[in-house]
C-alpha cells in the first residue's frame, strides 16, 4: 500500500500535557480507515493535528511524501484535508446553504462536489436551504457539517465522532452517505466511539490507548478479544 | 411644537452618533475587539481631509473621496501590522495596544496641527436650511442622517448579501471553524478594519463640517460611539442606528431643559439601558 496521508511518530502537546506519543497511521487514496478508542485515548488530538488545529512537527505528517505537519488549518484544507468537527460546529447565524458555501472557501481543485451534488447526497438539505442552521435536527445538522466539508472537494474527509448523539436510524443514514462519498473516490478517516459502526464501515482500523496505537489491522482479521484488550487495556 | 423640534434635531444629531458607532460595532462584531483608538482615528480622518483641503486647496467633499481609499489602506495596515499580533486569547492586550495607539495619534496630531480648533468647510451649505411647518431643518444635519441610513443599509447588504459578508458573519460565529473552512482570519480582520476605516472617514467628514475639532476630540467621540452601540445592542447595525438616535434625542431633550444637562442626559439614558437591558434594546440579531 502506498500511503497518501501518513503520520510518523506524531506527538501532540497541549502546554505541558502530552496527548499523543509517537503515533504511526497511514491511509491510502480512496481508503476508509477508522480510529477507535476510549475517551481520552487521543483520537480527537490526532484529528486536530491532521486538520492543522493542533501543532505538529513538519515531518510528523506526510502528504504524498511531503512534510505538512504544522501547516495552518486554512492551508490544510486547501491541500485536500477537510474536517467534520466533533459536535458539528455549524455557524449558527448562517443559513444551511450559507454554511455549505463557507466550505467552498477551502477549495483548491474541483473533484465534483458542489451545492448540487451535496443536495443530491442529502436531499432534505435542499428543502431547508434557507433555514437557520440551529433550527435543524441533530442528524440534519450532521449532514450540513459533512456537506460543508465536502464543498472543499477534499481528497480525504476527517470525520470526528459523527454518530455522537444521533439515533440508530440517523446513524445508518449518515453511514450510507459516507459509503457514497467513498464510492466517489474520497478517502475517509473516521474517529468513532460506536465500535459496531466503525468496524462495519472501515477497510482498516487503528485502536488508540493512552496516546499510542495499541492495535491495527483489517476488521475481519481482528478477533473480538484482541479489540477488547486494545480498547480497554 | 418646540418638543417636536427638539426630538427632530436630536434624531438628526443621532445620525452622526450612529456614524461614529457603526465602525466600532463592526469591529467588535467580527473580532471581539474594542478599539479604544476609534475616536482618535475619526479625528485623524478629519485632519487628513483638512490637510487635503487646506494644503492642496481641494473642496471638502473631494478631500473625502480621496481620503476614503487612503483610510481603507491605513485600517488594513494597522490591523495586519499591529492588531493581528495582539489577538491571542487575551482581551487585555488589544485593549492596551489600542489605548496606546490613541495616545500616539493624539500627540502626533498635536505636534503636526497644534491644539487649535479646526473645521472642514462646506461653504454656504453649512448654514443652509429648510423650513417646514415652523421647524427648521439644517441641510448638513439632514445629509448626515441620510448618509447614516445609507451606510447602515450598505453594511447590512454587504453582510447579508455578499460572500465577504458571509465570511465576516462566520468569523464572528467561530474563529477556529472558519479556519478549517480555508479562511485566513488575519486577512478577514484586515479587510474588516479597512471597511471600518471607510465608515470612520465618512463620520469624520460630518464631524468636521458640523463642529470644531482638535487633536483631543477623539475620546469623547469614542464615548458617544460606545454609548450608541451599547444602547442599540452589540452586534446589530440597525440597532446601532437606533442607539445613536436615542442618544441624540436624549442629549437634545436634556439640552432643551438646561444646556448644562445635554451631555448628562445622554449618559443617564446610557446608564438606564445598562441597568434595565444590559444586552441593549435590539440585542439578539447578530451583526
Amino acid at each position: 500500500m502506498t500511503a497518501m496521508l501518513e503520520t510518523r511518530g506524531l506527538e501532540v502537546f497541549y502546554g505541558d500535557f502530552q496527548a499523543l506519543f509517537g503515533v504511526d497511521v497511514a491511509i491510502a487514496e480512496g481508503e476508509t480507515v477508522a480510529i477507535i478508542g476510549a475517551n481520552g485515548a487521543g483520537k480527537s488530538s490526532f484529528m486536530s493535528a491532521l486538520s492543522g488545529m493542533a501543532r505538529a512537527k513538519p515531518e510528523q505528517i506526510m502528504l504524498d511524501g511531503q512534510p505538512i505537519g504544522g501547516t495552518p488549518a486554512f492551508d490544510m484544507v486547501k491541500r485536500g484535508i477537510a474536517l467534520v468537527p466533533e459536535g458539528r460546529r455549524l455557524f449558527p447565524s448562517l443559513s444551511v446553504e450559507e454554511n455549505l458555501l463557507m466550505g467552498a472557501n477551502g477549495r483548491s481543485v474541483d473533484r465534483g462536489w458542489s451545492l448540487d451534488t451535496v443536495y443530491e447526497l442529502f436531499p432534505v438539505l435542499k428543502e431547508r436551504r434557507s433555514q437557520a442552521a440551529p433550527s435543524l435536527s441533530g442528524g440534519q445538522q450532521q449532514m450540513v457539517a459533512i456537506g460543508r466539508a465536502l464543498m472543499a472537494n477534499p481528497r480525504i474527509l476527517l470525520c470526528d465522532e459523527i454518530s455522537l448523539g444521533l439515533s440508530p436510524a440517523v446513524i445508518r443514514d449518515v453511514y450510507r452517505a459516507l459509503s457514497e462519498i467513498r464510492r466517489r473516490g474520497t478517502a475517509v478517516l473516521l474517529v468513532e466511539q460506536d465500535l459496531g459502526a466503525a468496524l462495519k464501515a472501515a477497510d482498516r482500523i487503528y485502536c488508540f490507548m493512552e496516546g499510542r496505537v495499541s492495535l491495527s489491522g483489517k476488521p475481519a482479521e481482528l478477533s473480538r478479544d484482541a479489540i477488547r484488550h486494545a480498547y480497554f487495556g | 411644537m418646540s418638543i417636536v423640534n427638539t426630538i427632530i434635531q436630536g434624531t438628526l444629531l443621532g445620525g452622526l452618533y450612529a456614524l461614529y458607532a457603526v465602525g466600532l460595532a463592526l469591529i467588535f462584531g467580527v473580532m471581539r475587539l474594542v478599539n479604544l483608538a476609534h475616536g482618535d482615528f475619526i479625528v485623524l480622518g478629519a485632519f487628513v481631509m483638512l490637510a487635503l483641503s487646506t494644503a492642496i486647496g481641494l473642496p471638502a467633499p473631494v478631500a473625502l473621496v480621496i481620503a476614503l481609499p487612503f483610510m481603507f489602506a491605513l485600517g488594513w495596515a494597522v490591523q495586519r501590522l499591529i492588531l493581528n499580533r495582539t489577538l491571542e486569547n487575551d482581551l487585555l492586550v488589544p485593549l492596551l495596544v489600542t489605548f496606546g495607539l490613541s495616545i500616539i495619534i493624539q500627540n502626533g496630531l498635536l505636534q503636526i496641527f497644534s491644539a487649535d480648533s479646526r473645521r472642514l468647510s462646506l461653504g454656504a451649505l453649512e448654514t443652509a436650511s429648510y423650513s417646514l411647518g415652523g421647524i427648521t431643518f439644517g441641510v448638513v444635519p439632514l445629509l448626515t442622517f441620510a448618509v447614516a441610513v445609507v451606510v447602515v443599509l450598505g453594511l447590512s447588504l454587504l453582510f447579508y448579501r455578499t460572500a465577504l459578508g458571509r465570511t465576516l458573519r462566520a468569523t464572528s460565529d467561530s474563529l477556529p471553524i472558519v479556519e478549517i473552512m480555508g479562511v485566513d482570519p488575519r486577512k478577514v480582520f484586515a479587510v474588516a478594519m479597512g471597511i471600518s476605516f471607510v465608515v470612520i472617514t465618512v463620520s469624520a467628514f460630518f464631524m468636521g463640517v458640523r463642529a470644531n475639532f482638535d487633536p483631543s476630540a477623539g475620546p469623547s467621540r469614542l464615548l458617544y460611539a460606545f454609548e450608541a452601540v451599547v444602547i442599540g445592542g452589540l452586534g446589530s447595525f440597525w440597532g446601532t442606528l437606533i442607539g445613536g438616535v436615542i442618544l441624540g434625542i436624549a442629549q437634545a431633550v436634556g439640552g432643551a431643559i438646561n444646556p448644562a444637562y445635554q451631555q448628562l442626559a445622554g449618559h443617564l439614558v446610557f446608564l438606564a439601558v445598562i441597568l434595565l437591558r444590559p444586552r441593549g434594546l435590539l440585542a439578539g440579531s447578530s451583526i
